[in-house]
């Protein structure tokens, strides 16, 4: 199995069409990404297809850069 | 027209809500009959469904509990297998003049009409979302966008509705979810047929068409938004009022 952080790269750049050196643990989807609010909410839907799990909306809410993401999806695998 | 699609809508015991419900069935969407309190109107428009062949079942839930609605939408999706279409159809009346209306009465219609819309609507976003396609059809009214003595409650919430279906159109645009309402105009059901026979004739003189609407009459317009017939349309609201409001 890939790395969770390759993982999550890849959805990042797939769904926000930025360029992959960007996608850094300490990247934040607003202000390095360039995603707006919704397009969280949807990388978050993504993330939990390619993870099989379930996001609740108060977790997702404090998921602001790419560690962020990597560090929740880590700490319940 | 609808085959293969699942439907929810609310409040569809009774009047324009059992209409729309038979209406969909009627062009092949399977359908969640919700009521709130009315179980045995709500296990005739099923009886009446299925026995033109259709797939229905009844659900309770009030629309101003969140975890009603959460349980409601959980269990269609679990039935169905999908949600395509939403109808926000349930609504009340706590008719007063503003001088007299009390607090709770402006409470309880804001809760049920407005609220609940916006609950409904939260709890299926995330399956539409990740479908990448749905329809939600919210039924506002036409004193929504005119007016009302004696309903400021009333249309409040419906004015409200209103701008709950632009936003949430905006929202969910890029998601392929379309968002539009219904505004009704003058509709013989129960919930009109309480209003004193002189409101009923002053509205009638105001209605170009020069007769009150049925609840076939608003179904037909919303089975219209339910197909892919209204594919380029969302964020807009229709007004079915014979041409009271133009």
């Amino acid at each position: 199995m890939a790395d969770v952080f390759e993982r999550v790269k890849k959805v990042i750049v797939d769904r926000l069409d930025v360029d992959e050196s960007k996608v850094t643990m300490e990247a934040s989807f607003k202000d390095d990404l360039e995603a707006d609010s919704l397009d969280v909410v949807e990388l978050v839907m993504e993330l939990e297809d390619e993870f099989d799990m379930e996001i609740s909306d108060e977790e997702a809410e404090k998921i602001s850069t790419v560690g962020d993401a990597v560090n929740y999806i880590n700490s319940i695998q | 027209m609808l085959e293969g699609k699942s439907a929810l809508v609310t409040g569809a015991s009774r009047g324009i809500g059992r209409a729309i419900a038979l209406e969909l069935a009627k062009n092949g969407a399977k359908v969640a009959v919700n009521y709130a309190g009315s179980e045995q109107k709500a296990n005739e428009v099923v009886e009446e469904i299925k026995k033109n062949g259709g797939e229905a079942f009844a659900i309770q839930a009030n629309v101003s509990s969140d975890a009603d609605v959460k349980d409601m939408v959980k269990q269609v999706i679990d039935t169905f297998g999908s949600l395509d279409i939403l109808v926000n159809n349930a609504g009340i009346t706590r008719d007063n003049l503003l001088m007299r209306m009390k607090e709770e009465e402006f409470d309880e219609v804001i809760q049920t009409n407005l609220k609940g819309v916006f609950l409904t609507t939260k709890a299926v976003t995330r399956q539409m979302m990740r479908q990448k396609s749905g329809r939600i059809i919210n039924i506002a009214s036409i004193v929504g966008v005119s007016g009302n003595a004696g309903q400021a409650n009333y249309v409040a919430a419906k004015a409200g509705v209103i701008g709950l279906t632009k936003t949430t159109a905006k929202e969910l645009a890029t998601r392929n979810v379309l968002v539009n309402a219904v505004a009704p105009g003058f509709i013989t059901t129960d919930m009109t047929d309480k209003l004193p026979e002189e409101a009923k004739e002053s509205m009638l003189s105001m209605i170009p068409l020069n007769r009150l609407g049925n609840p076939e009459d608003i179904a037909r317009v919303v089975r219209f938004l339910a197909s892919d017939d209204a594919n380029y349309m969302t964020g807009q609201t229709l007004h079915v009022d014979g041409g009271m409001v133009m």
